[in-house]
């Protein structure tokens, strides 16, 4: 090894993503993609197209969520009556009859964890396009954050699912799924792969081009 | 044990003996980049045998059942992905599909083709492919978040209605245990040992 800390890209290695095998890199780029020669996945220095392929789905993301906040997420009738919700009026309404639990729960999967992902990775790709040397640990570990909290914003998409799916009784009591459940899957979903495809090695390389 | 690189800040670094049950963690950026697993074929095995039971009580039996003033309606854990089809909401319909009844499914069955045949000391042929679109699903597999999508709707329908909460629940609820134990009684470098040496 070179020096006490050296990454596998400045040793002329490359980690596989899906095994984690050491491969040496050929000297010539061969016109072929590479493949681990222990899993035969297909290997890269890193994601590719990663900061492109990040904004793309995140812009995507945070066009779909104006439709998911605005439009209706569920219409209501019972005895009648007909009430239609938006995410925030769902959350409004639970506060007004006193589950505040439920309403922090919807809040924060719903609200909070999408607006945080969006805001998280965009920060990190700007970051990363400015070579900042800010807190590189700290910065991997909000990466770390996007990627676990993620899959909680389906809580209300289930949520529907399963109203939808019980409460089906004519005028007496009904609930239907609205428009706004297609944009917040999508934004749910573009955003998990959003957060796959950005590589947090890149967080670190903005540092190496100091060293040298 | 050979040297390995951080998968999130790409450091290479030789990796101490690890005691069992510990995680090895990147000094740099501090990523887990493996845990250390016992008794890992046997463990898998038993605890996907024990989900794949569960899965076909959750899928078959009653779930949830309303109850309006008398009325009932008796619902199966598939009976609210169908009625979001039929309302037109088909890529939603999709996707609590493919999260809550095919990725766990496809999961389990992936555990068995690969550990299985380890179990024997063998390997299938389609063992590396099956093992790494195992580890892509992971993120996929949503059922804990459905659990708490229960208990909200529970509150969200209490003043409305009564709900009787069927076997299938909880056969679901141990589900999303048994099949998590699974998944961390997994131990990827082990695995991926084994599949080497018998190429």
């Amino acid at each position: 090894m070179k020096n006490a800390s050296a990454t596998a890209r400045e040793l002329g290695l490359v980690s596989c993503e899906d095994c984690h095998q050491l491969s040496r890199l050929p000297e010539l780029p061969p016109r072929r993609s590479l493949a681990c020669p222990r899993c035969s996945a297909p290997l890269h220095l890193r994601k590719p197209n990663s900061l492109s392929r990040t904004w793309a789905l995140i812009i995507a993301s945070a066009i779909f969520y104006i439709p998911a906040n605005v439009l209706p997420m569920t219409v209501t009738t019972h005895l009648g009556s007909q009430q239609t919700d938006t995410i925030i009026s769902g959350v409004i309404h639970f506060m007004e009859t006193g589950s505040f639990g439920i309403a922090l729960i919807i809040f924060i999967a719903s609200i909070m964890v999408p607006l945080m992902k969006l805001l998280i990775l965009a920060g990190l790709l700007l970051s990363v396009h400015c070579r900042a040397h800010w807190r590189p640990k700290d910065r991997t570990r909000l990466y770390r954050l996007t990627e676990s909290i993620g899959r909680w914003s389906m809580v209300d998409i289930y949520v529907i699912t399963i109203m939808v799916a019980l409460v089906k009784m004519g005028a007496l009591a009904d609930v239907d799924a609205g428009p706004a459940a297609f944009y917040f899957a999508a934004v749910v979903v573009m955003t998990m792969f959003a957060v796959q495809s950005f590589d947090p090695r890149l967080i670190w390389d903005g540092l190496e081009e100091q060293h040298e | 044990m050979n040297p390995m690189a951080c998968h999130q800040c790409d450091l290479v670094q030789q990796i101490p003996p690890v005691p069992d049950r510990a995680a090895a963690r990147c000094p740099r950026c501090e990523a887990v980049l493996f845990r250390t697993r016992v008794n890992t074929i046997d463990r898998t095995l038993a605890w996907t045998i024990a989900s794949l039971v569960l899965y076909c009580v959750a899928v078959s039996f009653p779930f949830l059942t309303l109850n309006i003033s008398g009325i009932e309606r008796q619902t199966s854990l598939l009976t609210g992905i169908v009625e979001i089809y039929q309302q037109g909401l088909v890529w939603v319909a999709i996707l609590v599909l493919v999260t809550c009844v095919v990725v766990p499914f496809m999961q389990m069955m992936g555990l068995l083709y690969v550990f299985l045949p380890l179990k024997f000391g063998q390997s299938f042929e389609l063992s590396k492919l099956v093992f790494r679109l195992f580890q892509h699903m992971q993120p996929w597999s949503m059922m804990e978040v459905f659990m708490l999508s229960i208990l909200v709707a529970l509150v969200k329908l209490s003043d409305m209605a009564m709900i009787i909460p069927g076997l299938a629940v909880f056969a679901f609820a141990l589900l999303i245990f048994s099949l998590a134990f699974a998944v961390s009684s997994v131990d990827p470098h082990q695995v991926w040992a084994h599949l080497d040496d018998r190429r």
